[in-house]
């Protein structure tokens, strides 16, 4: 195990080094999602819908659209001059390449979440108050899960000719039942609903985290391996 | 039609009756060898004989359809450690041209956990004489540069096996030398070498042994000390013309 985590913690790290050289993927998620943000705002009309009525659909849609841009291109680099056959050559484990991506694409979506969640907040002029801390848990659940499946079908997709088209085909589907957790519980959390309903969602999203994490970790391999 | 080469040692390679079907298409039909250490093969054959298919299974990349392959006594598909052993160099570079050449072998040297691995980097990186660009990034190289920095890549760990497919590829004279020589060294410290080239003269300069591959099959295998070279050039074109 110590070894399968040493190999994956190098592959993040060789991921984000050249996602911090190239920037293309992280500056297209914070734009997508700062847009997002702009046209849902001027779409609203305050006077009919709530800020904590609209702000946790809001959060939750931009969350997972620009999710997708980092996803697409986590397996994209490895297609480059067949990289992934380095790395497959190697002596390491499949499931440590998976989680490896994974963890880079997790700390893609947490960097995007950074900036995301402060512009909410801003724009939509939200009382967070006491709530920032279980809001940070929620977001970080919900990016658990939904990295585990964009990876897998990442991996799937990248060697197909319509690779941008297939990714949130595959994985918008598998996407809905973390987001309607993770948007329920968002909502219950700003709408000031009592600890315990927050938390059977928040069970709910841990559950689907360790079904997602542990499936996908273990299908990985049957993607490469012809 | 397979063909056996006898071992003069304890093998590195051992392939026995080694099929690779692509849906109906057999890609290795019967490959049948084996290697020892410091011995080379030379795989010569037409596009689409099956060269790189064996390469591919041989590197771990791709699982046999049925035949035995050990590596080092481990048998194939047998996970990371028969991978160990392993250096490939392949048609495409596999190299991030966002890193240097510096980062990619360093990257490979920590994925085969060697310990001197700055040392160890820095050689592979000066034999394939790299060491000037090793910090510019890897998009910024020549074909030929990349293809130097892929076989350092290949080399850092020193392997026990070396799968060059078409190694010359790219290079210029100087680092077709510093190849040769790379290959005459690791050949010499007892490495074991399959070189997938169209070059004759080249394949044969560094083998110890010669196959020519058609349709999956070996249709000739020679010890290079006993091969007539304008026979064996025929063989090669008939080979060629047949597909």
């Amino acid at each position: 195990m110590a070894d399968i985590l040493f190999a994956a913690w190098l592959i993040a790290r060789k991921d984000l080094a050249i996602e911090f050289r190239t920037r293309s993927a992280f500056f297209s998620a914070v734009i997508f999602a700062l847009l997002g943000l702009v046209i849902f705002y001027f779409a609203w009309d305050p006077t009919a819908v709530g800020v904590t009525d609209l702000a946790p659909g809001v959060m939750w849609v931009i969350f997972t659209f620009s999710g997708l841009l980092g996803l697409h291109r986590s397996f994209g680099v490895e297609s480059e001059d067949h990289a992934i056959d380095g790395l497959l050559a190697s002596p390491i484990d499949r499931e440590a390449i998976f989680l490896g991506k994974a963890i880079a694409n997790l700390i893609f979506v947490a960097a995007v979440q950074l900036i995301a969640i402060p512009s909410l907040v801003l724009f939509y002029n939200l009382p967070l108050g006491d709530v920032a801390g279980p809001l940070i848990v929620i977001a970080f659940l919900a990016a658990v899960g939904l990295v585990a499946v964009g990876t897998l079908f990442s991996a799937m997709a990248v060697n197909t000719r319509l690779a941008e088209l297939l990714l949130p085909m595959l994985s918008l589907p598998f996407f809905v039942p973390i987001v309607i957790a993770a948007s329920q519980s968002t909502a219950k959390l700003l709408g000031g609903r009592p600890m315990a309903e927050v938390s059977a969602w928040l069970k709910l999203l841990v559950a689907f985290d360790i079904v997602f994490v542990a499936a996908c970790t273990m299908a990985y391999p049957f993607t490469v391996d012809d | 039609m397979s063909s056996t080469i006898s071992p003069s040692g304890v093998p590195i390679v051992e392939v026995a009756e080694l099929t690779r079907a692509f849906g109906a298409r057999q890609a290795l039909a019967g490959v049948t060898f084996s290697l020892a250490p410091g011995e080379c093969l030379a795989l010569f054959g037409p596009n689409g004989a099956g060269k790189t298919t064996l390469l591919r299974v041989l590197a771990g990349l791709l699982r046999p359809t049925s035949g035995n392959v050990r590596i080092s006594g481990v048998r194939l598909p047998g996970g990371a450690p028969a991978r160990s052993g392993v250096g490939l160099i392949s048609h495409q570079t596999m190299l991030y041209e966002a890193l240097s050449p510096r980062e990619n072998v360093s990257f490979a040297a920590r994925l085969y956990r060697i310990r001197d691995a700055k040392s160890r980097v820095e050689d592979s990186l000066r034999r394939m004489s790299m060491l000037e660009r090793a910090d510019a990034p890897v998009r910024s190289l020549s074909r030929g540069m990349q293809q130097r920095v892929s076989i350092a890549r290949a080399m850092v760990h020193g392997p026990q096996l070396v799968l060059a497919d078409e190694p010359y590829s790219g290079l210029d004279d100087s680092g077709a030398r510093a190849l040769t020589a790379l290959l005459g060294e690791l050949r010499s410290a007892g490495t074991a070498t399959i070189v997938v080239t169209h070059n004759l003269i080249e394949g044969l300069s560094l083998a110890t042994h010669a196959a020519v591959m058609q349709r999956g099959r070996f249709v000739r295998y020679d010890s290079v000390d006993r091969i007539d070279a304008s026979s064996y050039a025929t063989t090669y074109r008939e080979a060629v013309a047949g597909g």
